[in-house]
């Protein structure tokens, strides 16, 4: 593995090819916990996790799986590892693991994975498989984590629970205080925040290139 | 759960829960199909066809096989290969009883095992612990849910083509706005029946 092709690696699945903004992969199973800051970092983790160890195990069997059942067999181990994630967040995090009911079992549908196993893991050597695994993760948890960033501070006021914008709005002089944007709390704010986001991501691309 | 009316559960899951647009449930195949009313048509018909039956699948999976053996936590890979089969199963079926119909749905059933939502219906019909009967409309209402959701999403984007949007938001950026704008509308229907 070369310093300099690790190096590109990294800089392609954070920006250049990420998957949320350019590739628009696996924003099924993730627009709908963004509402709250921790269970999206929570989610992210999760999926970091299953990506990489999953391309790590598909890099390892690349030569021994055959090509017809090739599917088959990446979405069992995906799903064994999703498994591992959902039981942990169960044992440790068991409030986070309610709120985010069946979007952890989820990560199986996520394409990210299955993407990234079928374009890079099935072709390349273990330690690139892993690191671009782990590069995918974060490549997609960032972008969730900053949709969930506005959406919680917007929707309820709040930073990591912590109640911010209220006495910010008192401290203005608004008796009232903060009052909760519902909108973003519910569904069409998480399309419209991905949307935004997309619109921004994609001006600076066109910036760039011109 | 058991008191509610499998009707109710069926509506609901068109209207006020719809898969989509509240639940972000196959987004992915969403954006990318949805361009064109008839492939729209196609996979739509397609997903209820498969959601109608993998809920019925799974529902006896889980609670035939798992809960009597203590394997519950098993269910997402015991799901996914119910699903993965069922597909494969249909599309031997299709191909093999019907040319015009492998043609028109046949194609979009292997993109259906990755879609979030056959696999988001059975795992919401654990979590809301509904009856064998509630759950198969459940899935079919689903179906039909996102069926009408991209029915419409892509009636839309057909005519917005033609109109002027900034080059940045081309594409995807659009097509989730107009699905925020559409998950709005479907909010308004929320006041007739709620399920949680």
């Amino acid at each position: 593995m070369t310093n300099s092709k690790a190096i590109e690696l990294i800089k392609d699945d954070l920006w250049k090819n990420n998957p949320v903004t350019v590739q628009i992969l696996g924003i099924c199973s993730t627009l709908a916990v963004t509402n709250i800051f921790l269970n999206t970092l929570m989610l992210g983790l999760g999926l970091t996790f299953v990506t990489a160890f999953s391309s790590l195990t598909i890099s390892l069997l690349r030569n021994v799986i055959p090509t017809r059942v090739r599917m088959m067999v990446q979405t069992l181990v995906i799903a064994s590892f999703v498994v591992i994630v959902d039981i942990v967040l169960k044992a440790y995090v068991p409030n986070i693991s309610k709120a985010l009911g069946p979007y952890v079992g989820l990560i199986i549908t996520n394409c990210i994975i299955m993407g990234r196993l079928e374009a890079f893991a099935s072709s390349n050597k273990p330690s690139m498989a892993f690191l671009d695994g782990i590069m995918s993760g974060i490549g997609y948890s960032y972008v969730i984590l900053v949709i969930a960033f506005f959406r919680e501070l917007l929707g309820f006021g709040t930073i990591l629970g912590i109640q911010v914008m209220d006495p910010l709005m008192k401290g203005l002089g608004y008796s009232d205080g903060w009052i909760q944007w519902a909108f973003m709390i519910m569904a069409p704010g998480g399309f419209f925040m991905l949307a935004i986001f997309i619109w921004i991501a994609n001006n600076i691309i066109m910036v760039k290139k011109s | 759960m058991e008191t509610l009316s499998p009707w109710v559960i069926f509506f609901a899951a068109i209207f006020t829960g719809n898969i989509l647009l509240v639940y972000f449930l196959g987004m992915c195949s969403f954006l990318s199909v949805s361009s064109q009313v008839k492939t729209s048509l196609g996979l739509g018909l397609a997903v209820t066809f498969v959601l109608t039956i993998t809920s019925a699948l799974n529902y006896i999976v889980f609670y035939y096989i798992l809960e009597p053996l203590g394997i519950e936590y098993l269910r997402y890979i015991a799901f996914i290969i119910v699903i993965a089969s069922a597909v494969q199963l249909l599309e031997m079926i299709i191909e093999r009883f019907s040319e015009v119909l492998y043609l028109n749905l046949g194609i979009f059933l292997p993109l259906i095992t990755v879609n979030c939502a056959i696999l988001g219906v059975s795992l919401f019909m654990v979590i809301r612990k509904y009856t064998f009967i509630q759950s198969v409309l459940f899935g079919a209402g689903s179906g039909l849910g996102w069926m009408l959701a991209i029915l419409a999403m892509a009636g839309i984007r057909q005519r917005i083509n033609e109109e002027r949007i900034p080059p940045a938001l081309r594409g995807p950026g659009i097509a989730l706005i107009i699905s925020g704008i559409m998950a709005m509308a479907f909010i308004g229907f929320s006041g007739m029946v709620q399920i949680q």
